[in-house]
């Protein structure tokens, strides 16, 4: 098992490399960081080159890269363009949108897997065709109309909920949106389950458990769920750096101060060092991320074992 | 990005391998699901294919034929748009800003007094060509690379699977923000070219498995054992039989690139005005929504639509590749 953790670890570091890399040279090389230093003008020549040289853009790319993946690994991520320390800048986002995607996960959990067992469990059944449609449905319909079409039903027109979510952005506001947020994932979930109980309910060890007499539920909970989840956890992993990347969308959406607001202001105002900040974290979520789903497969499948 | 959104289907890699099996299942596996008779006269005498059943089997599948009829009416309306929308999506009469429905003009008019009905019409021909240009370069470019690294494995291989690793590891929509914000460039093509760039990845992978899994049948052994040369057990061989999960796989991404080409352009960075497109309808509506909430409702469903028909399309041609999955 340690071993297995050591050599994950040692693969993740190429692609964290990789991604970061190509995320600096977007910003870097395409776009110019030292232009939003001065505002809506253009910057004047000489004071582009003292602030070049100030911030060492004038050094090779590959320079500069590994100074500042030097400093991020120190704990600095370098300053905002309004002077704010980007280190700040997470601490005020990252709370918000992690409740935010807690949310989003507790929903896909609860209500996908619930659904999927349902479905699954009454295959070509009306209430299948039903779900089956309602997924397709959702799956097809991009967050950003969802997300405009509930806001529009249930903050406006029905006056359940207030339309924007407020700084603080506490539990109960952000039920909504973390429901949008899911809303994609919430239905791949459901027919992943659908899929794998329909497939395992066949099996032989839910037949033995069945003529063994145990009761319908705990054959259910028991002996197919547990079984059937493998495929759904490996989903949610790879979904939790989805979702933390989706919420741009939905923030803008419902106006939450979170990583999406942070990052789309910072590529507004060309702030290289909030982008390529944000994005090493978002990166490093979803390699980790990866990395306990696949840990997570010798917990709920006894048959794999990691020497 | 939602196109990394899909259900694995490791099954469908499996499907490919139907095509050559003896006849004696497929023809068994038929009879069972057909009543005799009905299966006219001529294909008991030689072998059918994979695709000429799974086009029998798509032929009589409802969702087939409505997702087939919308494509086909959003491609023609997306090729000659004037036919049923004449006027001009960029004339606008700020007079009538937020009107709605009137005798001419069904769908009202947008918070600029733009005809929304000719608005949304005129959208499709943006949808449609990134969908479909996208997908184009998407699929050849994943499908090359993951069959050349399947095939001959080795060290291309494993760098071409790490750099997947990379691309996989950048959440979409960020990655387009950061690209295209720094482009100016109003047309298509920037967005088409994100696409391919970090669609590939996912067309190598399913590319790259099929590849691999048909390379170890028995039939293409025998070839290699006549001395055939790589190039043509590739491309008679191997091929034909691989490429049914890159279909399936690529018809649902082009709704989901459609998609995105609309999340992209909602958030002012995809296409900008004065383009024509629905992601920039519907966020020109978002403001407006309490007093003009058909602005934001027309173009909504036109993409929503779109992207479902594409989407069931996919799943159709799935299912009739892959009778198991029934």
């Amino acid at each position: 098992m340690g071993r297995y953790v050591v050599q994950r670890l040692l693969q993740m570091i190429p692609v964290f490399v990789g991604a970061t890399l190509l995320i600096f040279l977007m910003v870097n090389v395409m776009g110019d960081p030292v232009a939003g230093l001065c505002g809506e003008r253009r910057c004047d020549p000489a004071t582009a080159g003292r602030l070049r040289q100030e911030f060492g853009l004038d050094r090779p790319v590959w320079q500069q890269y590994l100074t500042y993946m030097g400093n991020v690994f120190t704990g600095d991520f370098g300053t905002a363009f309004n002077g704010q320390e980007v280190t700040e800048l997470m601490s005020t986002a990252f709370p918000v949108t992690i409740r935010l995607t807690l949310i989003a996960i507790v929903f896909e959990v609860v209500v996908g897997v619930t659904l999927g067992v349902v479905t699954g469990l009454r295959r070509g059944r009306p209430v299948d065709t039903g779900v089956l449609l309602f997924t397709l449905v959702v799956i097809s319909v991009p967050t950003f109309v969802t997300g405009l079409l509930l806001q529009l039903l249930l903050g406006v027109k029905w006056d359940w909920i207030r339309p924007s979510v407020s700084t603080e952005a506490p539990f109960a506001e952000l039920l909504l949106p973390g429901l949008v947020l899911a809303s994609v994932s919430l239905a791949y979930v459901t027919r992943l389950t659908r899929t794998s109980i329909a497939e395992n309910r066949r099996s032989d060890y839910v037949r033995t458990a069945v003529a063994k007499g145990l009761p319908r539920r705990r054959v259910v909970v028991r002996h197919l769920l547990r079984n059937s989840l493998i495929p759904v956890v490996t989903f949610i992993g790879a979904d939790i750096g989805f979702l933390m990347g989706g919420a741009i969308v939905t923030e803008r959406i419902f106006n939450i101060h979170g990583v999406g607001y942070q990052l789309y202001q910072g590529i507004l105002r060309q702030s290289t060092q909030t982008v390529v900040g944000f994005v090493t974290v978002l990166v490093l979520v979803f390699l980790v991320a990866n990395l306990v789903v696949d840990l997570l497969y010798a917990v709920l499948d006894p048959r794999i074992r990691y020497a | 990005m939602p196109e990394q959104h899909y259900e694995p289907e490791p099954a469908v890699a499996g499907a490919a391998i139907g095509g050559t099996v003896d006849v004696g299942v497929e023809e068994a596996e038929t009879l069972e699901k057909r009543p005799k008779g009905r299966g006219g006269p001529g294909p008991r005498d030689r072998p059918r294919s994979l695709w000429s059943d799974a086009w029998r089997d798509l032929r009589r599948n409802p969702v087939f034929i409505i997702s087939g009829l919308v494509i086909l009416f959003l491609v023609l309306i997306s090729l000659w748009p004037s036919a049923i929308a004449s006027g001009s999506p960029l004339k606008c009469d700020l007079a009538r800003a937020q009107e709605g429905s009137r005798p001419g003009h069904p769908f009202g008019f947008d918070g600029q007094g733009c005809d929304v009905y000719t608005r949304t019409v005129h959208g499709a021909r943006t949808s449609v060509t990134v969908g479909v240009l996208a997908t184009l370069g998407v699929a050849v470019l994943g499908s090359v690379l993951g069959a050349l690294a399947g095939f001959f494995g080795g060290v291309w291989d494993s760098v071409l699977s790490r750099v997947t690793d990379v691309f996989f590891a950048i959440p979409v929509v960020l990655g387009g923000l950061v690209l295209l914000s720094v482009i100016t460039s109003n047309t298509v093509w920037p967005v088409i070219g994100f696409i391919v760039l970090l669609g590939w990845p996912q067309i190598f992978r399913i590319a790259r498995g099929s590849v691999i899994t048909v390379k170890q049948n028995d039939y293409v052994q025998a070839a290699r054992a006549l001395g055939a040369s790589p190039s043509r057990l590739m491309l008679r061989h191997i091929a034909p039989n691989a490429v049914a999960p890159v279909i399936v796989v690529a018809t649902i991404a082009l709704g989901t690139y459609i998609a995105l080409e609309a999340t992209l352009s909602y958030l002012g960075v995809g296409l900008k005005p004065p383009s024509v497109s629905w992601g920039i309808d519907i966020s020109a509506a978002s403001p407006y929504v309490r007093n003009a909430p058909h602005a934001l409702l027309w173009p909504s469903g036109a993409l929503a639509i779109t992207v479902l028909a594409f989407i069931m399309l996919g799943d159709a041609v799935r299912d009739a590749l892959d009778p198991k999955l029934r």
